[in-house]
């Protein structure tokens, strides 16, 4: 029997691996980062030496709970974790400690916006489990690097509520944005925080039951995520809609072929074997603990914008592209000083700019919140004019500095001198006497022209508002 | 043979104390023991007499320099399943051939700060699956009683070289009663703390619910002593307990009157030997002579302690031996896939009593059988435990045998895992309940084989087991009694 392809609508969930920003793993004292040479952040522990054992570190409960809270989740104030056995190199202990039937946080969900369609996705549960270590193969053998093994690792499973591709990538994107302003993931995509699982099936619109799920395995970019959906929900309506029987199964993505491919069927998946671990204790957090953990919550992006707006003017569009990027919005937030609303400016059109064209990070951001803040009251004070701050902009952001500084040091200072600018002024009314005429005579453009001319004689440094001043004083007066 | 290797921890103390010897001189005198008996007994696996020397010239220098303490100088054999930082950890197991702990155990830490000297590592069934120690697969060890027969198991090389005079004191493990049945079949004392009174971290895991260190001495005041030193919370084992560590010494007052032994007959009901009863029931009827009172309770359960054991116990070992892969440390065989690496390595590495184990394990926890075996066992596992709770309520020790039989002959169980498997039956309660117990020698079969008796109490009430055991010891001559090693060198 085969159904009409049209038909068919694809269901989806992702499963998101999050690693902690905590400063220490999950069960033993070795520091997270990602830096360090192979092998040098490891211990009995986290390489599942004979006798050693696992405690748990409360800052990585706080940091799951704390993501729980930001996305809605009911916190269980008894949870516990398993071991999850199959047998995998890169895992020291051959089992990996997981939360398998009593996770720290249920329910709850995410709110996205695609196409000015706004939908709330469910999220299932998040629980904390360990990462595992790193495999490189090298010619004719193999190395593990253990310093990633024990990273705690938050894995956040949504329903299956997404529709398709771009609903995953809105999704990823948002969830991204909370954790970030939550503080508990460096969200460093490159360097492996968020890898994301998709599960995805298609059967016919309004079916009882689902369709045969295909599992994609280790996403590591939303991008792939997006590509990967495409491709695979087009490869099951075209199977499906042929009649073909499709099998459950787990798939990667070739991301250069840009294909998925079968890696096993469901017939040699893992027995996992899940048994609550007996080296650890039950987590229990009091009403107090969770309380106080709510209490700490940070401004999410929504309440932000509307502050912004509030408490610094700005438009309501403004604030919400700076509120998209926690980085960005910290960064505004630094330099506001007395002038928000030119800070909003400048963020907007030449840090957002500059971000755009290079690969750098708002956290890396070459000018200092102060700096720009100090060039802003320098426009402020009749200093600069904004071409000129431009300038100083360009030259704060190749070769570091203070903006008075480099003003003084190249003479950018804006000509505010009376008389100076006078000079200009009845040098070039001087010499253009036609357009001192059509001026005259009622022609409004022409003032422009003599203005650009005043501009170019003081090199750009005239102060514009009091060139306009004085021009429109002496032509006034024949 | 130097008069110093039959001493007790507390009288080598003294002789310290007044100078008549040094920690060096019991190190010479029992290294000379090991080289005399050990090449018959082969309770060891592993002797480092010039480490051990070094450390007891240490220990000799902190007394020069005023200090004093229980195990001060005092040598103490290791089981070779407790990491000791720089020494081997086999496991008595070929597949953890050339592993060196790069850490000490919390239990061993302590040792080394009281003073004591880490010298040797003991015998033991391969990872502590076993209970006639002839699943090690680096030596069989021989009972000092009769070297035709087993010293029990796992901590058998520690019993035995107790019971041999080549060790004064030593530390092992009990998760079925490996510490208690081994001090039973070699006539020395056996103590099994609460769980979670003493670290399990570098204690390799066999099961670790159930796993517990314990000590194996020659009297009930060493048994104290030294677990007085390794007891405590430590926070890099979750699963011990924040409790107050009494003065286990304090307990030792010789006095019973008014202290209520419970009898449980169903604990002789389970095909023990006339005569291992005969004594058991003596020493209890001892007791009385001391001024005990015998409370008759009941322990309705008991018999699913040993299923419930053989599903809990093998599933946690199903996981808890999966680290060892060959990857990290171990004898590696090398394959060209790392999967088929591990599958030789473990294949290559274990012994039939831990694949069998292994196997059972992984069995009882796999989709579809989970709910009928580990869930099930679980539930029995609290039956047991109410049934501790209604016995202590009634009593505040109870008597049983340790083992239905006195040691039995070597190869004579090897090929039937269940009538050894059975064997645990009195021992494996207190462990499925997280209690203390406790061996002391109560006789003699008609062959000259050591009996015990066991005491149980409640996980932290070892000070009861240990006042009762005194008691008994105190007042009794078995304990005294040392076995003829035939062919030993003088
Ligand atoms: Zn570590």
């Amino acid at each position: 029997m085969s159904i009409s392809a049209s038909k068919l609508v694809p269901t989806i969930g992702l499963e998101t691996h999050v690693q902690l920003n905590t400063n220490t793993k999950i069960w033993c004292g070795c520091a997270v980062r990602s830096d360090a040479p192979p092998n040098t952040l490891v211990c009995p522990v986290c390489l599942g030496y004979p006798g050693s054992l696992p405690v748990l570190n409360r800052e990585a409960v706080r940091k799951t709970v704390m993501t729980g809270l930001l996305l809605g989740c009911e916190i269980a104030q008894v949870s516990k974790h398993d071991r999850k056995s199959y047998f995998y190199p890169d895992m020291p202990k051959n089992y990996q400690i997981t939360q398998y039937d009593q996770p720290l946080c249920l329910g709850g969900g995410i709110e996205i916006e695609v196409n000015g369609v706004k939908r709330f996705i469910r999220i299932n549960r998040i629980h904390l489990e360990e990462d595992v270590g790193k495999s490189t193969h090298l010619r004719g053998a193999s190395g593990i690097d253990y310093n990633r093994a024990g990273t705690p690792l938050m894995e956040i499973v949504t329903e299956p509520d997404l529709h398709n591709e771009d609903e995953a990538f809105a999704y990823l994107t948002a969830l991204k944005r909370i954790l970030q302003y939550g503080g508990v993931s460096d969200c460093n995509l490159e360097e492996g925080n968020i890898r994301c699982d998709i599960n995805v099936s298609v059967a016919e619109a309004g079916a009882d039951v689902l369709g045969v799920k295909a599992e994609i395995k280790n996403m590591n970019t939303f991008r792939g995520v997006h590509r990967a959906l495409a491709y695979e929900v087009r490869r099951q309506i075209k199977a499906v809609g042929a009649g073909e029987r499709l099998v459950q199964e787990t798939r990667r993505w070739d991301d250069e072929q840009g294909v998925t491919r079968s890696m096993r069927t469901k017939e040699d998946a893992h027995d996992y074997r899940y048994f609550p671990d007996p080296d650890l204790a039950r987590i229990r957090l009091t009403e107090a603990e969770i309380e106080g953990w709510r209490a700490e919550l940070p401004e999410l992006p929504a309440k932000r914008q509307a502050r912004f707006v509030e408490e610094y003017g700005l438009s309501d569009y403004d604030a919400g592209v700076l509120v998209a990027d926690k980085g960005i919005a910290d960064y505004f937030e630094a330099a506001a000083g007395k002038n928000p609303k030119a800070a909003a400016n400048w963020v907007m059109t030449e840090v957002m700019r500059v971000l755009s064209e290079s690969d750098l990070e708002i956290g890396d951001f070459p000018v200092p919140t102060a700096g720009l803040s100090a060039l802003i009251a320098l426009v402020d004070k009749g200093t600069l004019n904004s071409t000129k701050a431009k300038e100083v902009f360009a030259v704060m952001l190749k070769e570091g500095g203070d903006p008075a500084k480099i003003v003084e040091a190249r003479g950018m200072a804006q000509v505010s001198d009376t008389g100076a600018i006078e000079g200009f002024v009845n040098e070039v009314i001087d010499e253009n006497g036609k357009v001192v005429d059509d001026y005259r005579s009622g022609k409004e453009s022409a003032l422009q022209f003599l203005m650009g001319q005043v501009m170019k004689k003081s090199r750009g440094k005239a102060n514009p508002p009091m060139v306009l001043d004085l021009l429109k004083q002496k032509l006034a007066k024949p | 043979m130097s008069e110093l290797v039959k001493k007790s921890v507390g009288e080598l103390q003294g002789l310290m104390v007044s100078g008549a010897c040094s920690s060096r001189d019991v190190v010479s005198a029992l290294a000379a023991r090991i080289e005399a008996v050990d090449p018959l007994v082969k309770a060891y696996v592993e002797v480092n007499v010039e480490d051990a020397l070094a450390q007891a010239d240490a220990a000799d220098r902190r007394r020069a320099a005023g200090e004093k303490g229980a195990l001060l100088g005092i040598p103490v054999a290791i089981k070779d399943l407790l990491n000791v930082k720089g020494q081997s950890c086999r496991c008595a197991s070929k597949l953890l051939e050339g592993y060196v702990s790069p850490y000490d155990a919390t239990c061993v830490a302590k040792l080394r700060e009281a003073g004591a000297v880490l010298f040797g590592r003991v015998n033991m069934d391969e990872f502590a699956m076993g209970a006639s120690t002839e699943n090690s697969a680096l030596a069989v060890t021989r009972n000092p009683w009769d070297l035709d027969r087993v010293p029990g198991g796992s901590s058998g090389g520690s019993a035995a070289a107790v019971a041999a005079d080549s060790a004064v004191v030593s530390l092992g493990s009990d998760t079925g009663g490996s510490v208690r049945q081994p001090a039973a079949f070699c006539g020395c004392v056996g103590l099994k703390p609460g769980y979670g009174r003493v670290s399990r971290f570098g204690l390799t895991a066999f099961a670790s619910s159930l796993d517990q260190v314990g000590v194996l001495s020659k009297s009930v005041a060493d048994a104290a002593s030294t677990l007085q030193v390794i007891a405590g919370h430590d926070a890099r084992d979750t699963t011990s307990a924040r409790v107050a560590v009494p003065d286990f010494g304090a307990a030792l007052t010789g006095e019973v009157k008014g202290m209520r032994i419970g009898l449980a007959e169903e604990f002789f009901g389970v095909g023990v030997d006339p005569e291992v009863e005969a004594a058991v029931r003596a020493a209890v009827d001892h007791l009385v002579s001391l001024g005990a009172e015998v409370v008759p309770v009941s322990f309705p359960h008991l018999k699913y302690a040993v299923p419930a054991y053989y599903i809990i116990a093998p599933a946690e070992a199903s996981a808890n031996l999966a680290r060892f892969d060959g990857v990290r440390y171990g004898a590696r065989r090398d394959a060209e896939d790392p999967v088929e690496l591990m599958r030789r390595t473990r294949e290559a590495g274990f012994g039939p009593e831990v694949k069998r184990r292994i196997l059972l394990g992984t069995y009882v926890l796999s989709s579809g059988y989970y709910d009928a075996y580990y869930v099930k066992a679980l539930k029995a596992r609290a039956l047991i435990q109410r049934d501790f709770g209604t016995v202590f309520a009634q009593c505040d020790v109870l008597a049983t045998p340790v083992a239905p039989t006195a040691a039995f002959r070597i190869g004579e169980e090897v090929d039937d895992p269940l009538t050894m498997y059975k064997g645990d039956i009195c021992t494996i309660p207190t462990n499925l309940a997280g209690g203390s117990g406790l061996s002391v020698p109560c006789g003699f079969t008609s062959g000259g084989l050591p009996v015990g008796l066991q005491l149980l109490a409640p996980a932290f009430d070892e000070v009861s087991l240990l006042r009762a055991g005194h008691a008994f010891e105190s007042t009794t001559e078995w304990h005294t009694r040392k076995p003829v090693i035939e062919g030993a060198r003088a």
